[in-house]
């Protein structure tokens, strides 16, 4: 009888890990022939003094979702934190952690969304590990990735680069993929098509370091905690005043309407496309025009300014003409959305 | 969604700022507008309404957020209930963090207990079918808004023949705390910007008794930065006129009658009863329990249980910022002893309560 669930004895490293391995997981994500497989992943060729290195984990409920699956979620995540860096991309590690139980047919899914988003990124999958855990000691599937990436460029784009007069530029529209995974997860019938924002931003920002350079001072991509949370990251860290302008934020029409009927405020929803960039003023307009003209930058739009050398606050100015403040995200608003 | 652009236009906010203005410029001293509705707290919070009202109107928020004006030991019981092997707790999320005594339902869920956050009490009713091995107890915390559908829940229940779901109640209604805040020697309130969802329910009316008896204005008002800015303005405008009637701003979603078929639905289930208000006390006749013809899904009736001695937190002004008479950034704990991630009171776990709110959006 062929399995077609995830048995303890995948995770053994017996029999069963090698025909997982073989017939599974690395034909679908590296196709590194069975006489290179080691140990180590051996990384040849890098002509860098400088690397970026990163990890993230992703248990994300549910697992596949409207605009992506937690496979691509966990390749897109960890390339656009090195991104952020300034760095490109190189190599990735994969480490799987399966519930005993899980159908193979959805652990497929999974491991080719993995290699889609890796291809589409130009990262490669080097190296991996897979653990099954008794059914009920995990949830279907985690991931955790690792990321390295090299600099083609002595910039260094770090949270403390703000200045004042500097704009605040996001890529598109806020909150798609928190409210997507929540609607999915909950069952809400929201009558409405939100899709998660889920995408590998580096290429994007590869252009905007090639054209702006130096201009660009802040990248950060806002996942947990939202665009809110990591403006007041950024303002702390930069010691500066940030002031956002609350009729140019793009909030998609569903999206916005879930938030309200769900008393959220999308500024604090997650994201997993979209960054923000913290650009001097006299490129600010350049920037915004590079953007829109690619797909990942398409709905782009310059939201606030940097105000003023401070302790760190973020203000908004309402659509009506009044002002609030910005605090960080307190608790968790959603639980498991990446 | 039109409302981006029907309720919220700068243009029209503008032109109302400036005739609210104009209207109070000669008005001596300040007028203190009340809210009692949860959702206008975080509007006033989240549009920066304070920021644009001349220093002639003071905002102030009354006990409209149903989880903060749940008494501790409601709470306690709830935890006590969590507690036990054979029941899983469903409720709306923000009842998950409210401290209790000793305990909350976050920290007794992450000890094992069975807490499901539900969006609609249906929803419990569905997990009653699904574990029929189960008790559902569902955290009944509301005002008129939610009553009905609670009321629903339990017609739904009685109809599918569970013996398996039971509601804890602390159901409270709303007219009622404003005649004894408006009796409040200590807080003079000059006017009520009274709830849009709850007058949806039980009409604008049932302000009259309010406004006869207290000689106090009500403008029943919407959520949107232009409807609240409009309620303030006819609201303000009795108030310097010496009026008291009640006015509906928010007339496209609020009838004089209120919704009939949801008052039958509430007033089929439950019955008035007295009912304890945080920092208030008892008030007669201001909440709702269950009628005996329902009591199989009573959980205090079905289900007894020993409960902790309930004890307020020290130096927590919960009570005091629920009734208006002072602010957030008065409590000795705000923003130091109590954040949103380490809650005292009940006020700064709800996303719809005050001391959420203005640490949230407080400039």
């Amino acid at each position: 009888m062929k399995n077609d669930v995830i048995l303890l004895g995948h995770g053994s490293g017996g029999k069963l890990s090698h025909q997982l391995l073989d017939e599974l997981i690395i034909p679908t994500l590296s196709q590194v022939a069975q006489r290179d497989q080691n140990d180590a992943a051996v990384l040849e060729g890098i002509d860098s003094s400088r690397l970026a290195f990163t990890t993230d984990s992703y248990v994300v409920d549910p697992i596949i979702f409207p605009g992506g699956n937690i496979g691509d979620l966990a390749i897109n995540g960890t390339v656009n934190d090195l991104a952020m860096s300034g760095a490109r991309p190189l190599a990735i590690s994969v480490g799987l952690i399966l519930e005993e139980g899980l159908p193979l047919t959805e652990l497929r899914v999974v491991l080719e969304a993995m290699k889609l988003a890796a291809d589409k990124a130009g990262i490669r999958i080097v190296t991996g590990d897979t653990k099954v855990v008794p059914r009920g000691k995990g949830d279907k599937i985690f991931i955790n990735t690792s990321g390295i990436g090299v600099f083609d460029h002595q910039l260094k784009i770090s949270g403390s680069g703000a200045k004042p007069g500097d704009r605040v530029i996001i890529n598109g529209s806020i909150g798609d993929h928190g409210m997507a995974v929540l609607a999915s997860r909950e069952g809400l019938d929201l009558q409405s098509d939100i899709a998660s924002d889920s995408m590998a931003l580096n290429q994007l920002v590869a252009k905007l370091l090639q054209e702006f350079g130096a201009a660009v001072h802040v990248l950060r991509d806002p996942t947990r905690g939202g665009v809110a949370t990591t403006l007041k990251e950024i303002a702390l860290q930069s010691q500066v005043d940030i002031c956002l302008q609350e009729d140019e934020l793009p909030i998609g029409d569903a999206v916005a309407g879930a938030c309200a009927i769900l008393g959220l405020d999308p500024l604090f929803v997650a994201n997993e496309g979209k960054l923000l960039a913290i650009v001097a003023a006299d490129q600010a307009d350049g920037a915004l025009q590079l953007m829109r003209s690619h797909p990942e930058g398409a709905g782009a739009a310059i939201i606030g300014e940097v105000v003023a050398e401070s302790n760190g606050r973020v203000i908004m100015q309402t659509a009506i003409g009044g002002t609030r403040a910005i605090e960080m995200l307190a608790g968790e608003q959603l639980p498991r959305i990446c | 969604m039109k409302y981006a652009t029907e309720y919220r236009d700068p243009a029209v906010a503008r032109a109302l700022v400036a005739a609210i203005k104009k209207d109070v410029a000669d008005y001596p001293g300040a007028m203190t507008l009340m809210e009692v509705c949860g959702t206008h707290t975080m509007s006033i919070y989240q549009h920066g309404i304070r920021s644009l009202l001349p220093p002639q109107i003071r905002l102030i928020s009354g006990p409209g957020c149903p989880v903060c004006v749940t008494p501790i030991d409601y709470v306690d019981k709830a935890v006590a209930y969590a507690r036990q092997a054979d029941v899983i707790i469903a409720t709306f999320g923000d009842m998950v963090r409210v401290p209790g005594s000793t305990s909350s339902l976050q920290r007794e869920q992450a000890g094992g207990a069975q807490v499901k956050i539900v969006y609609s009490p249906l929803d419990a009713v569905a997990l009653a079918e699904k574990h029929p091995e189960k008790k559902i107890i569902f955290l009944g915390v509301g005002f008129e808004t939610t009553t009905p559908t609670v009321a629903g829940s339990i017609v739904a229940a009685k109809q599918k023949g569970l013996s398996n779901y039971f509601v804890l109640g602390a159901h409270k209604t709303i007219p009622t705390p404003m005649a004894v805040l408006t009796s409040d020697p200590e807080l003079k309130v000059d006017g009520y910007l009274c709830p849009a969802h709850v007058s949806a329910v039980i009409g604008s009316d049932a302000y009259r008794p309010l406004v006869a008896q207290h000689n106090v204005p009500c403008v029943v008002t919407g959520f949107e930065p232009l409807d609240m800015l409009r309620g303030i303005q006819l609201l303000a405008r009795q108030v310097i006129a010496g009026e008291a009637r009640v006015e509906t701003e928010y007339s496209r979603i609020v009838k004089p009658a209120g919704n009939k078929k949801a008052q039958a639905l509430l007033a089929e289930v439950f019955e008035p009863c007295d009912t304890p208000w945080r920092g208030i006390g008892v008030i007669p006749a201001s909440g709702l329990r269950i009628r005996q013809a329902y009591a199989a899904f009573d959980a205090e009736r079905q289900l007894p249980v020993e409960v902790e001695e309930s004890k307020e937190h020290q130096g927590c002004l919960c009570g005091e910022i629920l009734k208006g008479k002072v602010r957030p950034t008065d409590c000795p704990l705000f923003r130091t002893g109590c954040t949103p991630e380490n809650p005292v009171g009940a006020c700064m776990v709800s996303s719809e309560g005050t001391c959420a709110a203005e640490y949230k959006y407080g400039c």
